[in-house]
């Protein structure tokens, strides 16, 4: 695995070179990150900016472009089937997508995280117990958990985090075990333990940060894989609840009119595709930048 | 190994329990809506009411587990399938045999009778996406790996990206916006029914290409990054520098180790397989197993959901099982260990 952090080695190998420049200053050596963050930025800029842009209400039904609902000066990306503007859909939505995507990843890492120190820094009963759990619910085909999941509490963005939490975490825990049980027997440790250090500090301030670089990749694809989940679950019908615009309902909605009128699913699909891939893309340059120190 | 195959087997035979225990935990964590949905919105209140006493709705969640396993194993007879009861349960198969997931209240008939056929039909269309997603990854991953850094690398890497970021109701939409509406070649809903004018096996290509496309990409990546690996290791090196032809280093001598990881990657798509057919018969109106869950959450079928959770996670976890079992296999660190 990729999962020896270039961090470990440059503190064990070579104490007195100074710290490599951190992941941030280095990301503009990395092109295909660059694009990544390109298209988040793009997302999050419109996303911030949507009251300010002259854009018609999401809701707004305008009746006279029900009549031809193709992409015209007044409507950029058309009309869905209700007349509303799919460009001010598509912005007042990202705002959705983009707090809940990465709200629900930080809350399954603040899940998963503790669950995968204390298994991989304890070991013994400790490590069993977490990982007989974990393996319970990684067992699980994902989307059908999702479905019985939401489809008995019901869809609301709060239910949504619930759901990524307790899918994600076992996850996360994972990954956090397998890096706690690599740098466990190095010598900063070991240190800290003659040092007296208590084992919370030693887990959150000594292992964590050691384990950075794998978790900000995989931070970034759990994102991308949360914007899918959101987007599955509103094309399934199981989205945040209508008229509030929901990029996955909107493919949905577009799906019934698709012969006839293809921008209506098109267009949320692209911006749907396009977020995912800034992730993905990112989290594929900042493995590449941490594997190349 | 025996030993090693029957300490796996145990474990996953108990996840199995506790994965199923899960599930009856969340739909029917609330005992009244478990009599309502039986008897469906339109019963009167006093009808569930009865119900709710005659199940035993009443009883902790675990001693109704534990019922419901009894009747799953043939040692209690349903209790829905009592004719006091006034429902019109009725099963061919009696009310006690091994394997009764319970009457479906969503197609009205047992759930034997419904699930199977799904079950076929989704088989047939993972099964033909599996065929094609591992020699797919398998090509593409190791002529990624073999050169790492060079023009077919990169590009097959990005090919990798992209299709990992379309999401199957994406691939979906643009794959029906281009073939059925722009060209007309193919049909845009998969009913598995010759009487649309269109044959069975042109409405199979668009769905099995929506799962290919989002499958394969995360495959290559995988065995792309295994490839790339085993090119570095000091064997291959040597392997290069005493005359072998670059093509005899390859497939003689770094593909065969470069398998042994993505070996373990490739069963688990089976796993994503299944969440991926939810999607992808959900966009063609393919009538398979994966809609059949979905109709089910949405109506409220509770036998049924059960039913087909259990089965997938049966399928999840055998092939968990076949992969750990071939890990060991391959690997002689495992296998001696």
């Amino acid at each position: 695995m990729t999962a020896t952090t270039p961090d470990a080695a440059a503190l064990t190998a070579a104490p007195v070179e100074r710290a490599p420049p951190s992941l941030l200053r280095r990301l503009p050596h990395s092109p295909v990150a660059m694009v990544g963050l390109g298209l988040i930025l793009f997302w999050v800029a419109l996303a911030v900016l949507a009251p300010l842009l002259p854009l018609d209400p999401p809701n707004k039904q305008d009746l006279m472009a029900l009549a031809d609902p193709r992409p015209s000066w007044r409507h950029w990306l058309g009309t869905d089937f209700k007349g509303r503007d799919i460009l001010s859909r598509l912005i007042w939505g990202a705002r959705t997508v983009l707090s809940v995507a990465p709200l629900a990843a930080l809350s399954a890492y603040v899940v998963g995280c503790p669950l995968g120190l204390a298994a991989g820094y304890y070991g013994g009963k400790v490590d069993t117990l977490i990982s007989r759990l974990s393996d319970i619910i990684l067992s699980f085909p994902i989307i059908i958990l999702y479905v019985i999941l939401i489809a008995n509490i019901g869809p609301s963005a709060l239910n949504i985090v619930l759901a990524v939490v307790l899918t994600a975490a076992p996850g996360i825990a994972r990954i956090v075990r397998g890096l706690t049980l690599e740098q466990r027997h190095l010598d900063y440790i070991a240190a800290a333990q003659l040092r007296r250090e208590n084992a919370l500090y030693i887990m959150f301030v000594e292992l964590l940060p050691n384990c950075r670089g794998p978790l900000i990749t995989d931070f970034c694809l759990r994102v991308g894989y949360t914007i899918i989940t959101i987007g599955i679950l509103g094309f399934l019908g199981l989205g945040l609840p209508p008229p509030d615009p929901d990029w996955g309902t909107m493919v949905k909605e577009g799906t019934a009119m698709i012969s006839v009128r293809p921008h209506m699913s098109l267009f949320p699909a692209l911006a749907i595709v396009s977020l995912i891939l800034g992730f993905n893309l990112l989290a594929d340059g900042v493995r590449e930048l941490s594997l190349r120190e | 190994m025996g030993r090693f195959i029957f300490k796996r087997a145990a474990s996953l035979v108990l996840t199995l329990f506790a994965a199923s225990f899960l599930v009856f935990a969340v739909t029917e964590f609330s005992p009244s809506n478990v009599a309502r949905k039986t008897l469906g919105p339109f019963a009167l209140q006093s009808q569930v009411d009865i119900l709710y006493q005659k199940l035993g709705l009443h009883d902790p969640l675990a001693v109704r587990y534990s019922r419901w396993l009894g009747v799953l194993l043939g040692l209690k007879a349903d209790p829905l399938q009592d004719p006091a009861l006034g429902l019109q349960f009725k099963d061919p198969r009696g009310d006690k045999y091994f394997g009764n997931f319970g009457y479906s209240t969503l197609y009205k008939a047992p759930v034997n009778d419904v699930i199977w056929g799904r079950l076929k039909a989704t088989a047939a269309l993972a099964g033909i996406a599996f065929a094609l997603i591992v020699p797919l990854s398998l090509v593409l991953g190791v002529l990624a790996g073999m050169r790492e850094g060079s023009g077919l690398d990169r590009t097959i890497s990005i090919f990798g990206i992209v299709a990992t970021s379309v999401p199957e109701f994406a691939s979906g939409v643009f794959l029906v916006a281009l073939f059925v509406v722009g060209l007309g070649w193919l049909p845009g809903t998969s009913p598995l029914d010759a009487g649309s004018g269109w044959p069975i096996w042109t409405q199979m290509v668009l769905p099995v290409a929506v799962l290919v496309l989002y499958d394969s990409g995360y495959v290559v990546r995988m065995v792309r990054g295994s490839m790339a690996e085993v090119m570095n290791k000091p064997y291959i090196r040597t392997a290069i520098l005493k005359g072998l032809p670059m093509r005899e280093v390859v497939v003689r001598h770094a593909v065969r180790n470069a398998m042994i990881a993505p070996f373990t990657v490739i069963l688990l798509q089976i796993n994503f397989l299944i969440s991926g057919v939810v999607v992808t018969e959900m966009v063609f109106a393919y009538p398979g197993f994966g809609r059949m869950i979905l109709d089910a959450s949405l109506f409220g079928d509770i036998a049924l959901i059960e039913a087909a959770t259990l089965i997938a996670l049966t399928i999840a976890i055998l092939t968990q099982l076949v992969s750990d079992v071939g890990y060991a296999f391959l690997n002689p660190q495992i296998r001696l260990a």
